[in-house]
């Protein structure tokens, strides 16, 4: 049976079918494979055994490494899914489970590492890093490979009690769609007999035949028990090729453990693993085709190495080898494949097995799923035919630094003619992707096609390009890399014509679609220039459609992926007319099957609408009229921003040199505020006549688009004619202006400022102080405004109202246009810090949502005032994050003892009276904050004339004389999981840290999976039949300590509270915890609904409001405040407004009925308690022993 | 006191039922109404278009942000093969199989569709809930000022056939009184298969609050002055029709029910005073009936019904005209004069 499936899917297909347990965590591009193991389990799918396995997510890889290593020791086949750092955290249970020869095959997507930056991309960094655990490393080159190479390793290691790590390219070949055949469970069964499974069983713990495992060793015989297993490890190899021969009988599909493919007489050869090995022996065939004597190994089991089988499979006319490692080891000799082929050569040599030592050369290559084309790999063996190769160097980038980089060509095409591809460019959950993945199993569906899919995303979470790379053809599909010279391209908004090459990919002769609200005899006229002359010199056919208005019209708005669809098989001819809408009918009958009737009759009706609405457009031969394209970022952007970032965004980073990029991963601040990226057609615009200036609406906008300036009304005088003021509403200015201004071309649309907006206008019930506008109109008037409010002076901090929402308005955001989704909840409370502690901020960012709004290239939010001062911010670990932060805490403790300790000792040179000021000063208030940053400037300027060892110490670090603000910010994921043992440590620590817990009860970032965070009753990925533990009360927990600040809040309900709770917690000389409502498009609801679930959320009892201060506690009072009133809905009331609630109704009403029940029991009783607190004295709390 | 009765078919033990309201939408509010006393409960009507509106939506949240970032192609689990009829249908058929299961008495559940695949979808899918009936909310607005009266009529016939032929338990309709002949369309039902006529509907009669402003959705429970409408055609059709006839609309009181059963009702149903007073007025309005009969000497309800119907013989019309006529002399009489009369 034939299947078009990812790699992930290949994968745990044969993985879930094989084992009894699944221990299993999130991490990209792993997750897959766990969600779809959960969500078989949950629908009772059974493996060939009969059982349906059990499938239990852990709190971190680390976790689930040990839970594995226990499920194994106790008999039972168990498995997981991983991926990088996860692999990373696993690490001393892997030699645990290798130590004590357990049979177990890991599944692993292999992805980079985190260094000088994090990438979620592909190559074989994270595997490399386990090569010495003692687990057998298997490699998978494909998505048949993937499905193959996981029963081989589960056969083998059954056989050789070694643990296999099997392993295949993250995102090239865990999320690649390819056609390939499905194992029967026959199969699996042949190749995994009983008889090895009651075997395993048999060598599990059990006191029926009790036997001691995992004794301490002495220097007496630790060094012997390591040496036993050498046997079995030295059996391996043979063990692999036995199971790969046996596959074969059963497939025709036949591996070897190393594989030679080539001239039979080469001269060069190229050694490599993963994905890239495909693309080297298509290119070999190629070059082969037209005479050259080139060979290609690839290697599949790289632990342990085949040495034999490596020496067995190079002809012995091979003079020349170049290997290649996906992967980099700084200060290593050469790459661990270069090296253990290097030294397998020469020591075969030196024994006698190979005649002819060959130079062997060592090159990296594709790391982060860098492009690894035909042309890098004839780059290489081009390298290996010269006078005298590198030894060491690089394919596929410009490394002007180190000189190690070769050249290749670009445009080397070996595709068959046969083949056809196509390109989609499309705009995030635009259905583009979807759409496409359906046509590609629709074609793969026939038996005698072959498809491939790949999908290409960019770095934003909303909003951003989606670029969809398809193949079909007759022949197998072996070209893990982009498509290039497409024949068809669809631009699916032409917009995107503006910003992104799309015709960058198209070939000669090619057909482009183009979704344009425009007639098609106006479509011409609206290209840019570059792109028409393009269309004249590729000899593009074209095509357009408004697929908005027939979604539209067929009742789905926004869903043009039905529409684009049947658009390309209409006009691409790779099936015939009637055949492909039958099939495209068909796909969405299967697709939407569990959506329900109407979402499959609506998305009929739009293919039937499709056809009469798609034009040709004629290509006027005698006109290119078109616009000039508008460079990525202003030409006044700082130099960086110009040479690096907007190359970046324009989507030329892979062309940027080596020398261009910092050598630290230190990148400037504040660089989307060059990005103006016009993503939502509507905007927010004030009504100066209605708005009461409250401040609300700029409070709660997740995007830092609405600002607020009081002024004097002189300041008008040069202002644009559309620049809109209202009086300041406030008594004690008199003549003064306020202005509210949105920041039209970084609005996301979401419209949650409308829905904070207390106000309407007189007679105009429907309408807010600030409403959704369209973009287009109030474009130009709006970018002059924004220019114009930005030249109007920043209020004073020392004399803004820090107690009020509408006075903190008036700070300057310091966090801003990040790329998080429209509408995010958890934005604005960052927003909100940076406006309140933002230039004295210190941020640790735990992995997660947060530090990828944050944190990834190549814009970045956090940013600085006019006097260059602002949040530093570093992203550590997913794990780590809570004693990341408190290690900047400490750093900067000692540095502040430092300083007064110098400036004690300099009192008299720099003045006793600044210095009595410095170290007596009470920082707490912000016109004290001000007053001590003027005398630490005075105190720099004393000091620039003061020279010695005191002085000069102390001006190292006379900056932490102004209090620092540590925060350490992440989701639930991090503080209710993987990181709640640092987390729990740090708040135990004492020290004056602030905890911000961004909690969106799931782990949004990797796509929504449950944590223990997530509610009773919810459903998320790991909990799909809804979650059935109640959320644990991270409050609490910190409140039994005593000398905790803690509070929960929820802007949406109270940003009174919310502000006056960060202020508490950022004042509080101690650790300081607070967890905010943060809604997120992992609950299912209308993003500009986010605020009214907060308030609902509370309001039902969900969400208690709270703080608990000890201060209060020190002074006789209760520290335990409830801030919110009694519960006044149903919980059902909150929770039914969400589909991760409605899911559960939807698929099992009696148990969301049962858990609905139990949820309520538990908020009632939660409140009860809560109650009982807030009424007890002091002395029935915990004390602050702390001196 | 005999007050057992036959509904659709269904032996009953009294002829009062609850209708479709939110004392329903509950196996323990179902259980309440039947302990009580109630002899059958309607269901609260599945609305297809409320469905479909809920599996558009729900769509639009999981696709909304499908696809779009590399770390995750979607936010959900796949939906469970179990989901097979998302937008509340299941739920619905759930909340029928457990009152079945809940209660001893008749379960009915009532369906207000707007496409014909959902009308016969829906009614089969409460089939085999185990619906002991099916009654059809037929609203049909005909918002087209170019729709005739007879195309209104055609389309509950239809309805009605489509429905009959996916089902094999009884099935009632309810109708609105906005007809030009009521007493014709009655007969077309009956004759088409209907095995019960519930008269009459209450239509959602959205208002504008000029204060919020805004329109508010409103719907007031009915009360005992809007009940003579439908008593008067219960009367007219009562011997005319095959089918069981069921009275709904403006239920207060014991003397309500027994002016129902003189018309010539088979059952009673009421909402508002069970929404007003609680389930267990159903108790009351039973042990008042009880009471009623035995004064009026009846041993039962069937020797009650129809006592003041229209008689078979007579002209309706006339009949109908010849109350006007006494109705406007009594007014007269009471008020001295009819405005406009």
């Amino acid at each position: 049976m034939r299947a078009t499936i990812d790699g992930n899917e290949a994968a745990v297909r044969v993985a879930y079918r094989l084992n009894e347990l699944c221990a299993i965590y999130p991490i990209t591009p792993s997750s897959t494979m766990a969600e779809l193991a959960d969500e078989w389990s949950s629908h009772g799918r059974t493996n060939v055994w009969g059982t349906v396995p059990a499938v239990i997510e852990m709190q971190s890889e680390g976790g689930a490494a040990g839970a594995l290593h226990g499920a194994l020791q106790g008999g039972a086949l168990s498995t997981t899914f991983t991926a990088s750092q996860g692999l990373l955290l696993m690490i001393p249970n892997l030699y645990k489970i290798a130590g004590e020869l357990t049979s177990t095959v890991l599944h692993v997507a292999a992805r980079s590492l985190a260094a000088q930056g994090l990438s979620i991309f592909g190559d074989h960094s994270d595997v490399m890093a386990v090569r010495q655990t003692g687990f057998a490393l298997l490699a998978s080159a494909s998505v048949q490979e993937a499905h193959d190479l996981a029963l081989v390793a589960q056969a083998a290691t059954m056989r050789t009690r070694v643990p296999f790590i099997h392993f295949f390219d993250g995102f090239r070949t865990s999320h690649e769609m390819n056609t390939i055949d499905l194992l029967d469970d026959d199969v699996l069964r042949a190749m995994v007999p009983e008889e090895l499974v009651r075997e395993h069983r048999s060598r599990g713990l059990t006191p029926e035949r009790p036997f001691i495992r995992g004794t301490a060793q002495n220097p007496d015989v630790y060094f012997q028990a390591r040496e036993t297993v050498n046997p079995m490890y030295a059996r391996t190899p043979a063990a692999v090729q036995a199971a790969m021969d046996e596959l074969a009988t059963h497939t025709g599909r036949a591996y070897r453990v190393v594989e030679y493919a080539g001239h039979p007489e080469a001269e060069r050869v190229v050694v490599l693993m993963g994905s890239g090995a495909q693309t080297a022996r298509e290119t070999m065939r190629h070059l082969v085709a037209s005479g050259e004597r080139v060979g290609v190994v690839q290697v599949r089991l790289y632990r342990p190495f085949p040495a034999a089988e490596l020496v067995a499979a190079l002809p012995r006319t091979v003079r020349r080898v170049a290997v290649l490692d996906r992967t980099k080891e700084p200060g290593s000799h050469g790459e661990p494949l270069y090296l253990d082929v290097a030294a397998t050569l020469a020591e075969a040599h030196v024994a006698g097995t190979l005649e002819q030592a060959p130079l062997v050369i060592g090159g990296r290559f594709g790391l982060s799923s860098k492009e690894f084309t035909p042309g890098m790999v004839a780059g290489v063996l081009a390298e290996l035919d010269a006078a005298a190769p590198r030894p060491r160097f690089t394919i596929g980038i410009t490394d002007d630094v180190g000189g190690t980089s070769l050249p290749w060509d670009a445009d080397l095409d070996i595709e068959e003619p046969e083949t056809l591809r196509a390109v989609f460019h499309g705009i995030g959950s635009d259905g583009t992707v979807g759409a496409n993945k359906n046509t590609i199993k629709i074609l793969g569906s026939d038996p005698d096609v072959h498809a491939q899919a790949y999908f290409v995303y960019d770095s934003k979470k909303s909003g951003g390009v989606t670029v969809s790379h398809l193949r079909f053809g007759p022949h197998e599909i072996r070209a893990p890399y982009l498509v290039s010279r497409a024949g068809f391209v669809g631009c699916h908004d032409i917009g995107l014509l503006e910003k992104v090459d799309v015709l960058g990919s198209a070939g000669r002769g090619a057909t482009l679609l183009l979704n344009s609200p425009r007639p098609p005899e106006q479509v011409w006229d609206a290209l840019p220039r570059t792109v028409q002359e393009r269309i004249h010199d590729l000899d593009l056919r074209m095509f357009a459609i408004d697929a908005d208005r027939v979604a539209r019209d067929a009742g789905l708005p926004g869903r043009t992926n039905t529409v684009l669809q049947t658009c390309f098989f209409a006009i691409s001819g790779v099936l015939p007319r009637a055949e492909a809408i039958a099939k495209v009918k068909a796909a969405i009958r299967t697709t939407y099957a569990r959506r329900g009737t109407e979402v499959v009759r609506r998305n009929e009706a739009a293919v039937d609408a499709t056809l009469a609405a798609l034009h040709e457009v004629a290509v006027p031969t005698d006109r290119t009229n078109g616009h000039a394209l508008v460079p990525p970022v202003p030409p006044d952007a700082p130099d960086f921003v110009r040479t690096v970032t907007a190359e970046m965004m324009a989507g030329r980073g892979d062309a940027l040199p080596v020398s261009a990029l910092p050598v630290d991963g230190t990148f400037p601040s504040g660089t989307t505020a060059y990005e103006k990226r016009r993503i939502s057609d509507l905007v927010a615009q004030w009504d100066p006549e209605t708005c009461i200036q409250c401040g609300t609406c700029s409070f709660v906008c997740p995007h830092s688009v609405i600002r607020s300036k009081h002024y004097d009304e002189g300041e008008l005088e040069d202002a644009p004619e559309s620049f809109a003021s209202a009086p300041l509403n406030a008594v004690g200015l008199p003549g003064a202006r306020y202005t509210l201004q949105v920041y039209a071309e970084d609005c996301t649309g979401c419209a949650l400022c409308v829905e904070a907006c207390p106000v309407s206008p007189l007679g105009e019930p429907t309408r807010r102080a600030i409403n959704l506008t369209e973009l287009e109109p109030i474009l130009e008037p709006a970018r002059q405004d924004v220019a114009f409010f930005e030249t109007l002076p920043v209020n004073n901090r020392a004399r803004v109202d820090f107690g009020t929402v509408r006075g903190t308005q008036f700070l300057l955001p310091l966090f801003e246009f990040s790329g998080a989704c429209s509408g995010c909840g958890e934005t604005p409370y960052l927003k909100v810090l940076t406006q309140l502690f933002g230039e004295r901020l210190t941020v640790a960012n735990a992995t997660g949502c947060s530090s990828i709004y944050g944190g990834n290239l190549p814009t970045t939010p956090w940013t600085r005032n006019a006097q260059g001062r602002g949040p530093a911010w570093s992203n550590s670990l997913f794990e780590d994050n809570a004693e990341f932060g408190l290690g900047l805490r400490l750093a900067a403790d000692l540095h502040t003892a430092l300083a007064r300790t110098r400036l004690a000792e300099l009192r008299a040179e720099v003045g006793a009276d600044l210095a009595d000021a410095v170290l007596g000063a009470e920082q707490v208030r912000e016109s004290a904050l001000e007053a001590q940053r003027e005398r630490v400037a005075e105190l720099g300027r004393r000091l620039e004339g003061l020279s010695g060892p005191a002085a000069q110490d102390l001006r190292s670090v006379a900056d932490h004389l102004l209090r620092r603000s540590v925060w350490i910010v992440g989701g639930d994921g991090w503080a209710y999981d993987i990181g709640a043992g640092g987390l729990d440590h740090v708040l135990a620590s004492g020290r004056d840290v602030n905890v911000l817990v961004l909690d969106t009860e799931v782990y949004s970032n990797t796509g929504g999976q449950a944590s223990k965070a997530t509610p009773l009753g919810a459903v998320a990925k790991f909990a799909s039949g809804g979650k059935d533990l109640a959320k644990k009360d991270l409050a609490l927990q910190a409140i039994a300590y005593g000398n905790v600040y803690v509070a929960r809040v929820a802007m949406g309900a109270d940003a009174h509270q919310t502000l006056t709770a960060l202020r508490e917690a950022e004042a509080y000389d101690g650790p300081s915890l607070v967890i905010a409502y943060s809604h997120c498009i992992a609950h299912g609801i209308e993003m500009r609904d986010g605020l009214d679930q907060q308030y609902r959320a509370v309001a039902s009892g969900h969400w208690p409001l709270v703080r608990y201060d000890p201060t209060v506690r020190a002074s006789g009072g209760n520290p335990f405040q409830l801030d919110s009133p009694r519960p006044r809905i149903r919980l059902e009331d909150y929770v039914y407004r969400e589909l991760r609630y409605r899911m559960l109704r939807d698929a099992d009403p009696d148990e969301a009925e049962r858990l609905l029940g139990l949820a309520q029991e538990a908020v009632d009783q939660r409140w009860a308690t809560y109650e009982e607190m807030a009424g007890r004295g002091a002395a029935r709390f915990a004390t602050d022993a702390r001196r | 006191m005999d007050l057992s009765t036959r509904y659709l078919g269904l032996a009953l033990r009294n002829p009062l039922v609850a209708s479709a309201s939110p004392l329903a939408s509950t196996v323990p509010g179902v259980r309440r109404l039947v302990d009580a006393g109630v002899a059958a409960v309607v269901l609260p009507s599945l609305f297809e278009e409320q469905v479909h509106r809920e599996q558009l939506r729900d769509l639009q949240l999981v696709e909304a942000h499908e696809h779009a970032f590399s770390e995750a192609a979607t936010y959900f689990p796949s939906p469970s093969p179990s989901a097979t009829q998302p937008g509340g249908a299941k739920r619905y058929l759930r909340l029928v199989e457990r009152a079945v299961a809940a209660v001893d008495v008749p379960v009915i559940a009532s369906l207000n569709g707007s496409t014909p695949g959902g009308w016969s979808l829906f009614a089969h899918a409460m089939q085999e809930a185990g619906a002991a009936a099916v009654e059809l909310n037929i609203t049909f607005v005909p918002g087209d000022p170019r729709t005739t009266g007879r195309q209104v009529e055609d389309r509950h016939v239809e309805i009605l056939e489509r429905v009959l032929e996916n089902v094999s338990i009884p099935v009632a309709v309810k109708l609105g009184p906005y007809f030009s002949s009521p007493g014709e369309l009655a007969l077309r039902l009956d004759r088409t298969g209907a095995r019960g006529l519930v008269l009459f509907n209450r239509f959602v009669q959205p208002d504008v609050d000029p204060e919020a402003m805004v329109v508010s959705p409103g719907f007031p429970l009915s009360t005992p002055v809007e009940a003579p409408l439908a008593r008067t055609w219960i009367a007219v059709l009562h011997g005319h029709v095959g089918c069981s006839l069921a009275a709904s609309t403006g239920v207060e009181t014991a003397a309500d029910v027994a002016a129902y059963l003189l018309a010539g009702a088979d059952v009673v149903m009421s909402t508002s005073s069970l929404l007003r007073h609680g389930p267990e007025h159903a108790s009351v309005l039973l042990d008042g009936l009880t009471d009623w009969l035995a004064r009026k000497g009846f041993p039962g309800v069937d020797e009650a019904r129809g006592r003041l119907a229209v008689p078979r013989d007579v002209d309706a019309s006339a009949y109908e005209r010849a109350g006007y006529v006494a109705a406007l002399e009594h007014a007269r009489e009471t008020y001295g004069g009819v405005p406009g009369a």
